[in-house]
């Protein structure tokens, strides 16, 4: 008996069922707690609320909707609220980020100043004081009556920014959005079958100018019968009438993300490019290759692989931090919970639907991030300096 | 034998060093001209916004109006605000004192000579209590004021320091917990960490503040604040452990096992050994963790609370005051870049120094 207990073995097994005990004790008193105060408060639970309608408005959506709409398809403008934030937000940082990264790796001392300059101020404030100082300006631009116009087609006002667009169905945006990601799968596996041979690229240059045509033939199928192809806004009265309008919210928030997160994107970008070893640069200058080619043959491609680990990271980073759109009134994914909470009570139910967003959100990203990594990585060595 | 004479670099001159890296080319030479344009224009612009045509005293506010520079007043008028909050008028020294006694602590706190557990932790232990006595009182006279009417900075401060305090030792005992060599511990904590990391901080500040009355018995509830700042230690908690783990992978694996063949128990490998080497490893993102963190106290307002930029915003809220936002969010924006600045570059001096110790 002794022996037993005194064995290392049996006091690690022991141990790890004593742990595993006392959290599942935890977790079981938690939910037990959980049902008590449920019950107190005559709540009930389940997701049978999500085909009630909410009975309330919000700010912004992509979708046409009205406040009869259920709570899943609320929750669901939600969720392509975060995504469509997200997306402008990210794209522009990094394109932001990209610049910045370059500025920063000049050999002008002045010009790379610039970049750090850059990158100091609008890293070393937070995101949210960001977010609601460009609201502030954006929606203290001059009345719709004074707006800013740029040809009469474009207008930028307080009540936010207003352009052009045709007047065609919603699936066939959808349909053509599919069809050119489906062109962009469909190239990769094509050059594998065709062996990279002359017709692969006659295939391909043929695609690409198919594939505009195309669209042309969707968008004039779907448009809407009886209204001129392009819906320009115009002033009407108060306001404009007409085209579509971004909103100041939408507008402070994704300048708020690309500036912020183009400052850390940049220094992400700043280190791929330092991270080139110096030796394969000068092995391309001395093959004679100019100074352009050096940059996109030999010190991007590089930089790109060294990136994209940390890149991804800053993408998780920034869409996570969309959540604060609430502060500027932005119907994002958390804002469209908060509210729904505070007007059906479903609390543990919506807190999961918004885990469960963000969860698949970030998953995704991860895993696009995780294959291209993967299709990029160069094969048989690791390149280290 | 080969020729081990080493070749210093050649001795090049300041001048030369400034003519290579400013006029190489004259595409170089043409870019620096436009940047230093660039950059004189954006400075006089600022000075000139900022202090030459700008109006100080509130009693000037009038003259705003005309003037085309900042409209300073705002600040004159409503600083009180926006450092205090609600804090009681009267008591508006002992919130000014407590933010000087932490703010000096965590400048102690980067001091070496204060590295070791002991002197650490006795640093913080007597900072925050002088700080929570100083803002709360109830003792030595002081009047008791509840944390519902704490505000402005010294709130910041207080959720930045509260977090720490308690983040900080969660972070060693999850960074330990998920590189246990017993596989349910491992992957309990591991499970713990990716959790937190992979959740918004606004959902477990607003989890804490609105969910845990449900799931918790009331005696353990406590005020929100304190529940909020809970939340956040754990988030908190869950990306310092991982930066302490790196570190810990980082230490060559025969430095533990020196340990182990000198009899050393468990702790005192973990203590003597590990973790004094894993600190030293990940400082530089340790206190990158800091620096965001002290960003990041400024989302608690949407939670409700009225912390320096809630104040701020309230701040220019009322009657005349208004129009002038953008003084207001500079002013604030001035304040977090002073901290988070120098907490950064304090990071960036850290890593180099450590660096040039380990080639």
């Amino acid at each position: 008996m002794g022996s037993i207990l005194g064995s290392q073995k049996f006091r690690e097994i022991f141990f790890q069922a004593l742990v595993l005990s006392v959290v599942a004790a935890l977790l079981v008193a938690m939910v037990m707690n959980t049902r008590a105060s449920l019950e107190a408060q005559s709540l009930t639970t389940g997701f049978g609320f999500l085909e009630r309608s909410t009975g309330w408005d919000f700010s912004f959506s992509v979708l046409p909707y009205s406040i009869s709409d259920s709570y899943s398809k609320t929750i669901l403008i939600g969720f392509l609220n975060t995504l469509l934030l997200g997306f402008l937000g990210i794209s522009l940082a990094t394109v932001i980020g990209i610049v910045i990264g370059l500025i920063r790796t000049s050999k002008n001392a002045l010009f790379s100043l610039l970049g750090t300059v850059y990158v100091e101020i609008f890293r070393n404030v937070p995101l949210i004081l960001q977010a609601i100082f460009w609201y502030a300006i954006v929606s203290h631009l001059p009345r719709p009556k004074a707006a800013l116009s740029l040809g009469d087609t474009v207008f930028l006002s307080g009540r936010g920014l207003y352009f052009p667009v045709l007047n065609i169905a919603l699936w066939s945006v959808a349909l053509m959005i599919l069809l050119f990601v489906a062109w962009l799968l469909f190239l990769p596996w094509l050059r594998e079958r065709m062996n990279h041979s002359s017709s692969y690229h006659v295939t391909k240059r043929v695609g690409w100018l198919l594939l505009p045509v195309i669209m042309v033939v969707i968008a004039y199928l779907a448009r809407t019968p009886d209204t001129p192809l392009i819906n320009n806004p115009a002033l009407k009265g108060l306001n404009f009438k007409g085209g579509m309008r971004m909103p100041p919210e939408l507008s402070a928030l994704v300048i708020a993300i690309a500036l912020y997160g183009g400052a850390y994107i940049g220094e992400v970008v700043r280190a791929g490019l330092m991270s080139v070893p110096r030796g394969q640069l000068e092995a391309g200058f001395v093959n004679g290759l100019k100074p352009r080619h050096i940059f996109t043959r030999i010190r991007l491609p590089l930089a790109i692989r060294a990136v994209l680990p940390s890149l991804t990271n800053q993408y998780v980073q920034l869409m996570k931090a969309t959540t604060i759109g609430i502060v500027v009134g932005f119907s994002d994914l958390f804002m469209i919970i908060s509210t729904s909470i505070n007007q059906s009570g479903q609390t543990l139910e919506l807190l999961a639907i918004l885990m469960g967003g963000f969860l698949l959100i970030n998953l995704s990203i991860a895993f696009v991030m995780n294959t291209i990594n993967k299709k990029i990585a160069l094969k048989g060595y690791e390149l280290k300096s | 034998m080969t020729d081990t004479t080493y070749h210093l670099p050649p001795q090049i001159s300041f001048s030369q060093k400034l003519k290579n890296s400013l006029f190489a080319t004259p595409f170089d030479f043409f870019l620096t001209l436009i940047c230093a344009a660039l950059f004189a224009l954006l400075l006089y612009w600022f000075i000139d916004w900022a202090f030459i045509s700008s109006i100080w005293r509130a009693e000037d506010e009038p003259l705003c109006k005309e003037a085309s520079g900042a409209c300073w007043s705002v600040i004159d008028a409503r600083h009180r605000i926006i450092f205090f909050g609600l804090f009681p008028f009267e008591e508006h020294w002992r919130s000014t004192v407590a933010c000087v006694v932490m703010i000096a602590t965590i400048v102690a706190s980067c001091v070496p000579w204060f590295w070791t557990a002991i002197r650490l932790s006795a640093l913080w232990l007597i900072g925050f209590s002088i700080f929570y006595i100083l803002m709360h009182g109830g003792v030595f006279g002081l009047s008791v004021i509840t944390p519902e009417r704490w505000g402005g900075l010294a709130l910041t401060i207080f959720i930045f320091a509260a977090v720490s305090i308690i983040g900080m030792p969660l972070s060693i005992v999850l960074a330990l917990g998920r590189r246990s060599k017993l596989p349910v511990i491992a992957k309990l904590f591991g499970l713990f960490i990716d959790f937190f990391r992979s959740l918004p901080l606004l959902t477990i500040l607003f989890t804490a503040a609105v969910i845990t009355p449900f799931v918790l018995p009331g005696w353990l509830q406590g005020d929100k604040l304190y529940r909020v700042i809970f939340g956040f230690a754990l988030f908190f908690a869950a990306y310092q452990a991982e930066n302490i783990r790196a570190g810990l992978q980082a230490i060559p694996l025969g430095q533990d096992e020196a340990g182990l063949t000198l009899g050393l128990k468990y702790w005192h490998r973990v203590s003597r050994i590990q973790l004094p080497q894993a600190f030293r490893n990940s400082l530089p993102s340790i206190v990158n963790q800091f620096v965001i963190t002290f960003k990041e106290t400024s989302i608690v307002t949407i939670v409700g609370f009225f912390e320096i930029l809630a104040s701020g915003s309230a701040a220019f809220g009322t009657g005349k005051w208004t129009v002038h936002y953008i003084e207001v969010y500079v002013f604030i924006g001035a304040i977090y870049f002073i901290f988070v600045f120098s907490l950064s570059r304090y990071g960036a001096y850290l890593e180099r120094k450590l660096r040039v110790g380990h080639v």
